[in-house]
């Protein structure tokens, strides 16, 4: 099987008109990196911001389940939210606050890929790369910000402003090409647009999703997912257009669903929208 | 079946319309995610009436409705809730599956973003159902405004009295828990989940015992998909009656397609369970202009892919799986003549290879050497007997992986070897990109200079 590794041909690379990222990786630098390939941590790193306040928050956190445990995730959000990433002071922490070992807790760290072992810019920009944004033109987005920012993938700009990362599907396909920004949507994508963006946040300037809220930082965004609310929900739109085609052609054409029988049971008056 | 009231009876989806909005419904009202906005539209009455009735008269209705998982595996959900032993003295758990991740698959998020109440109410109901005092809904944490205005209904509905204790003065407590993953395509497999859920690695767990019986903490749980869950309101509102009045004879009730790709106006379409792709391309003004379908997956890559042949094929659970492929997620990715089919099936490739979660060696393994053959086909350096190569380890990874992602992995790999064999020989001597230059697929309206050609 030893001919399965040999690496393709340099004209591989010639002969290609762009926009393969996968292959080009291949070529410099052996393949598409994933959660099992990337380095461990960096136990040199003992400076930490985790304080008795981030402490009492994990405690808070663990307090909602019925077995502490499945408070891990969330306080490995909160980990991030105060370190940048993955820190060993912070593993150190949810596994003395929910007593298991740092060894259990490292081994749920460094399996999800929104972990991150090494610190992460302000801004995490995420293009889908999955087979239908990849050909629709997720790959060419993703190089052209390669290109713009001059980093590779999983690496973060000088400033620290950016760190862009080649991501799988996130549940936006009608909407491909599909750019995620601290988790935020930015649907129907371009280079152009791309590059736009992330010219912005560098900037400084306030930039809004598509379908979502203004963009927070990414320490910000990972609070959230730890369960601490930010008063955000209450930005941005219902849907995309896309996402109402199927219902404007219906009531366009006067198609609904059927009327509905009857009530067998007296019921408070429901207000009925017409349709 | 019997409506006589409805119009445009000429499809095999009974006498109702061809799009059928209920879940969709409120989408594009102004926001929709808040509750009063929801209650304006009825919100929260079917949950009153639930909880006028008895819980397992709740169970019986959802079976009787004939509604099926909408999460892939159309199992019967009435079915599932049922069995959950009402003996067990342990705490039962309802948990939802919000973690949608399966490529293409693209409903429940903006379901969730824009309506949240609708699974909200859906959880409440339920877990009533089944008697379970406890909720979470496992939301992938890749969509942080959803996992926002869930958290926020999940409030909402605690300050109306519709969660916590004694709700609406019944006696019934529930708590619910928004609970956001981190980032594995594997958690969207029900007992991965629940160890994700457990804090631990998520990797799926041998079955039996199955998770009604020993689910989150080893006590009896459901998981269900978020489309499945929100549709038991309306079930519960207007009846058995009205929803097998849409569909097929056992595929019952409307659902979400989503329609993506290289279609001319991809989004979202709720229909009844039967519609075929060509009706739902006609009404999304076809593959784009100047192009034709080449082929397309019915319900996200897992499931193998489908040809042009195909487009009459009732979308649902019965004649899917006839035509040899699977219903799914509804995820209907098109891809049009400029798509290199191996370049296609390699993405996919790598994203198994990415999110396989390491437990066993047939999928961990079997996904990186699929990877290693299917990049150097691409690359148009396919060696003599990689055809074959590539049919024997998706002969050595389905059925004999731990769990479906295995098998997900080797339905694009067979099914394009199956309908696109040429395409796979040309990768002997002639690159992918060669045969079908990239960016001829891209959608992006271009300038007159072009990027990239």
């Amino acid at each position: 099987m030893s001919e399965l590794v040999e690496p393709p041909p340099p004209e591989a690379r010639d002969g290609h008109a762009g926009g393969d990222v996968a292959s080009e990786e291949l070529i410099g630098h052996g393949h598409f990196t994933t959660h099992f390939d990337e380095p461990s941590l960096d136990y040199s790193v003992t400076d930490t911001k985790i304080t008795e306040q981030t402490r009492e928050e994990m405690r808070q956190i663990a307090a909602r389940y019925p077995q502490r445990r499945s408070a891990l995730l969330p306080m490995l959000h909160l980990v991030q939210s105060v370190e940048g990433r993955v820190t060993p002071a912070g593993i150190e922490a949810c596994a003395e606050i929910l007593d298991i070992s740092a060894a259990d807790v490292s081994g749920v760290a460094t399996f999800y890929t929104m972990y991150k072992r090494r610190p992460v810019g302000e801004y995490h920009v995420g293009v889908c790369t999955t087979a239908l944004c990849a050909i629709v033109g997720g790959d060419e987005v993703y190089a052209a910000l390669q290109d713009h920012l001059e980093i590779g993938n999983d690496e973060t700009t000088t400033d620290g402003k950016i760190t862009l990362e080649h991501i799988e599907c996130n549940a936006a396909c009608d909407l491909a090409p599909v750019m995620m920004v601290n988790w935020e949507f930015f649907d129907n994508i371009t280079p152009e647009i791309a590059i736009d963006v992330v010219d912005q946040l560098r900037a400084g300037e306030q930039v809004t999703a598509t379908r979502g809220a203004r963009v927070c930082t990414w320490k910000e965004a990972e609070r959230v997912l730890a369960g601490f609310s930010d008063s955000r929900a209450d930005e941005g739109p219902t849907s995309a257009p896309e996402s109402v085609l199927g219902l404007r052609i219906a009531r366009e054409r006067g198609w609904a669903a059927p009327p509905v029988p009857e009530r067998r049971h007296a019921q408070p008056a429901v207000a009925k929208e017409g349709t | 079946m019997t409506d006589a009231s409805a119009s445009s009876g000429h499809l095999s989806t009974g006498a109702a319309d061809p799009l059928t909005p209920v879940l969709t419904e409120n989408w594009a009202d102004e926001r929709a995610w808040k509750l009063t906005n929801y209650e304006r539209r009825g919100g929260y009455a079917a949950l009153r009436k639930a909880l006028e009735m008895d819980s397992a008269d709740v169970v019986t209705l959802v079976k009787d409705s004939g509604l099926r998982g909408r999460g892939g595996a159309g199992f019967p959900t009435g079915m599932k809730w049922g069995f959950i032993p009402q003996d067990n003295p342990k705490p039962k758990y309802l948990v939802v599956n919000a973690d949608e991740s399966e490529p293409g698959t693209c409903k429940d998020i903006p379901l969730m973003m824009a309506s949240p109440h609708t699974l909200v109410e859906g959880v409440i109901i339920s877990a009533y159902a089944i008697r379970s005092n406890f909720a979470f809904i496992y939301v992938r944490g890749e969509v942080l405004h959803v996992v926002r205005r869930l958290q926020q209904a999940v409030r909402e509905a605690y300050s109306a009295g519709y969660a916590g204790k004694n709700i609406l003065g019944t006696g019934y407590d529930l708590e619910i828990i928004v609970h956001a993953g981190a980032g594995a395509y594997i958690c969207g497999e029900e007992t991965a989940l629940l160890d994700s859920l457990e804090g631990r690695r998520g990797q799926p767990r041998l079955r039996p015992p199955f998770p009604a019986v020993a689910g989150l903490y080893a006590s009896p749980t459901v998981i269900n998909n978020v489309e499945s869950i929100a549709s038991v309101p309306c079930i519960v509102d207007r009846g058995t009656g009205w929803f097998t009045s849409m569909g097929t004879e056992k595929s019952k009730g409307m659902t979400i397609y989503s329609l993506s790709g290289h279609v001319a106006k991809p989004g979202q379409f709720e229909a009844p369970l039967g519609i075929t792709l060509r009706r739902l391309l006609d009404l999304a003004g076809g593959i784009r202009e100047g192009h034709q379908l080449k082929f397309w997956t019915p319900g996200g890559s897992s499931t193998p892919m489908l040809t042009a042949e195909h487009l009459d094929v009732p979308l649902d659970y019965e004649a899917v799986a006839a035509a040899k492929s699977m219903l799914g997620t509804k995820a209907l990715q098109c891809f049009d003549e400029t798509t290199s089919v191996v370049r296609t099936v390699l993405r996919w490739t790598e994203f198994y290879k990415h999110e396989s979660c390491g437990k066993c060696t047939p999928c961990r393994e079997g996904t990186w050497w699929l990877v290693q053959i299917l990049k150097r086909m691409e690359a148009g350096h396919g060696q003599e007997g990689d055809i074959e190569k590539l049919l024997d380890l998706c002969d050595n990874i389905l059925g004999r992986s731990f769990c479906a992602l295995g098998d997900g992995a080797t339905s694009p790999i067979t099914s394009a070897i199956n309908y696109f064999r040429d395409e796979f020989e040309a990768a002997m001597h002639t690159p992918a990109w060669e045969l079908f230059p990239y960016e001829r697929s891209t959608i992006f309206v271009r300038e007159p200079v072009g990027v990239g050609a």
